[in-house]
């Protein structure tokens, strides 16, 4: 039993930070007041090599392990959770998929395109009425010949409006519901394919949501990934890998929270002293911090969990429900904490309390975390 | 070609400074950094990898630990990394230093077309001397505070930043250019320069590996070869770094309250 990161994990964090304190801090504020999706910094990312890192060397990626993964998000996050989100949905909602159920053409030729090729990538599962019931699309995918016709709409796509390679859940055959289910691999450039609205969101600026629409949208009969009808597992399966990836970036925003008010509590002064003098600062920082290092121990045994290959959900949706809500917990505390100011854009902790909440909704609801869990535990 | 570069494992000076009682500095006790004047040096390098495919070793004088530098160094591209450590080496001030460090050049090997980096001047000796030494001791034409490197075929011309203007030399090779910050911005360690680091080369050369250099004396290397002696080390008292704005409008007004309300002060 060892706690500690490989030697390649604690520099993955080092390069990470490095490059966040550079890159990110000095434009998180205003990526986040003006919705800009932040290009030049993914830019940078694809030319390091972090987004699609995971990915195999044969098919471009750096060949870097679940964890390491997750701590890249990690570090991100502690600055701009935004960031944080276009990665994570790029290596563990777009990668992932593919290449665990891609064919070895379909992997040489996307996640090429999703590493070297600089290309970003999306996840389309959600629908107006299939949320938490992600059973329920009604979005259909027709085969016609040598290819398939899509039908239908997807929101809240995360990467939106910015991404060229898109993972699909479409009903192959509406009569045997989650059976009926088949995943596809379209491009933005295929005819029929669409963005549809940009959503303006509480938190999370700078990440692209977008409503995408297909209206006979042509996909070749190559791009089925998976075999017809096992789309709804390729889905789940491919969550509880996200599910990583926003513990980390939940983690991440938890602990961006925590070192704010660290700093700022040390230096505000009211009666005389620093206000980390006081006791009620003094344990209010000292359970932020247990927590976080509670979520640590929670997200790292579920991504090592996943690289050992067995089934991980229960871990993956105990760090993802633990994190989350840490982030929502820890980030309130900071606000508190910074009193006034903290309720001002002045500091960054509002923004990262905005952030924080969709953590607790997106890639499962904390209520879904707990169906999982106790699915698993009875 | 090959292009060696020196780098220094410093403390990191923007947390604790502490000091041994015989007035070296406790790097035990301290985080450590690659010295920022180096990693300019160590990217020069890279981008003459980048254009000419030359290899780059980079080479450090220091305990154990200072491995890890290297393995950043590694990370962000270079191809190779020596290693110079022994009981014999500590203690050396600066003189000291660059006798090793000539011999471990000398031992890597420099030859017609190979260039030799190193940073200006380390943040905890701020000596600028080493660099300077080495080259002196290995006989080879050097250039100071580079602040532009252009290189074609074995020519380099070199733009110096002096305190009071610039000057352009050239050189040929092999010579031994110091590098400034105003060079360059150091690259980033990368994730697959990550996962290769620990598969690269990394030589150790010890005392018995460079003994039989000249160069290197009982006498003239280690604390006891070192010709400097530290009478007093101390922190010198804090001060403000200050800040300076320009301008005569209200947008810079605007920032001065701006400043002053974020540190409480208005």
């Amino acid at each position: 039993m060892d706690f500690n990161l490989s030697r390649e994990q604690e520099l993955v964090r080092k390069m990470m930070h490095d490059f966040t304190e550079t890159e990110i801090r000095p434009i998180a504020a205003e990526t986040d007041r003006t919705a800009q999706y932040p290009a030049e910094t993914i830019d940078k990312l694809f030319d390091l090599g972090v987004m699609g890192m995971i990915v195999p060397r044969e098919y471009g990626g750096a060949g870097a392990d679940d964890l390491a993964g997750a701590i890249a998000i990690e570090e991100i996050s502690k600055v701009c959770a935004s960031t944080g989100d276009i990665l994570a949905t790029h290596n563990g909602l777009c990668c992932g998929p593919i290449l665990q159920h891609g064919t070895e053409e379909q992997k040489k030729k996307y996640l090429a395109m999703l590493t070297t090729g600089k290309k970003v990538g999306a996840f389309c599962l959600t629908e107006p009425n299939a949320g938490s019931d992600a059973s329920k699309g009604c979005t259909t995918a027709k085969l016609e010949g040598d290819h398939y016709v899509l039908n239908g709409s997807k929101i809240f796509i995360t990467n939106g409006y910015v991404a060229e390679v898109f993972v699909v859940f479409a009903m192959t055959d509406p009569s045997k519901g989650t059976k009926g289910i088949s995943a596809f691999i379209v491009e933005s450039s295929f005819p029929g394919f669409s963005v549809g609205k940009h959503e303006v969101k509480m938190g999370l600026h700078g990440s692209p949501t977008a409503e995408i629409v297909f209206t006979d949208c042509i996909v070749p009969k190559e791009n089925l990934l998976g075999r017809e009808g096992k789309g709804f597992g390729i889905a789940m399966q491919t969550l509880d890998g996200g599910r990583i990836g926003i513990a980390a970036q939940a983690l991440g925003i938890a602990e961006g929270a925590y070192n704010e008010t660290v700093t700022y509590t040390k230096g505000r002064v009211q009666f005389g002293k620093p206000i980390s003098k006081f006791q009620n600062t003094q344990f209010l920082l000292a359970d932020m911090y247990m927590n976080i290092e509670a979520g640590r121990g929670l997200l790292h045994k579920a991504a090592l969990a996943k690289m050992s290959g067995k089934r991980f959900s229960l871990e993956a949706a105990c760090a993802k429900l633990f994190c989350s809500e840490l982030a929502m917990q820890n980030t309130t505390k900071a606000v508190q904490m910074h009193g006034g100011y903290g309720y001002t854009n002045d500091y960054p902790v509002e923004r990262m309390m905005r952030d924080a909440k969709i953590t607790e909704i997106y890639e499962g609801t904390s209520e879904i975390q707990r169906v999982v869990i106790s699915n698993n535990i009875l | 070609m090959k292009i060696i570069v020196c780098i220094k494992q410093v403390p990191d000076t923007s947390g604790k400074v502490a000091v041994n009682p015989d007035g070296t500095l406790d790097r035990a006790s301290m985080q450590t950094i690659t010295n920022p004047d180096d990693l300019n040096a160590v990217e020069a390098a890279l981008k003459i990898k980048d254009a000419t495919g030359c290899e780059v070793i980079v080479v450090t004088m220091g305990p154990a630990p200072a491995a890890g530098m290297l393995r950043e160094a590694m990370a962000m591209g270079a191809d190779r990394a020596v290693l110079v450590s022994a009981r014999e080496f500590g203690g050396s001030d600066t003189y000291a230093t660059s006798q090793i460090l000539a011999a471990a050049v000398k031992r890597i090997g420099v030859e017609k077309d190979d260039i030799v980096m190193c940073g200006r001047q380390a943040i905890d000796g701020d000596t600028a001397q080493v660099g300077p030494q080495i080259a002196e001791k290995l006989d080879l034409p050097q250039v100071t505070y580079a602040a532009d490197i252009q290189k074609d075929g074995d020519k380099i011309t070199v733009r110096r930043m002096l305190e009071d203007g610039y000057m352009t030399i050239r050189v040929e090779t092999p010579c031994l250019l110091t590098c400034i910050k105003e060079l360059n911005s150091p690259r980033y360690m990368n994730i697959k320069g990550i996962y290769d680091t620990y598969n690269k080369p990394l030589d150790v050369f010890d005392y018995e590996t460079l003994k039989d250099d000249p160069l290197i004396d009982p006498t003239t290397i280690g604390l006891k070869g070192s010709p400097t002696n530290i009478l007093t080390s101390f922190t010198p008292p804090l001060k403000g770094a200050g800040m300076m704005l320009e301008g005569a409008d209200h947008a810079t007004t605007d920032k001065l309250a701006e400043l002053l309300a974020a540190k409480h002060i208005i």
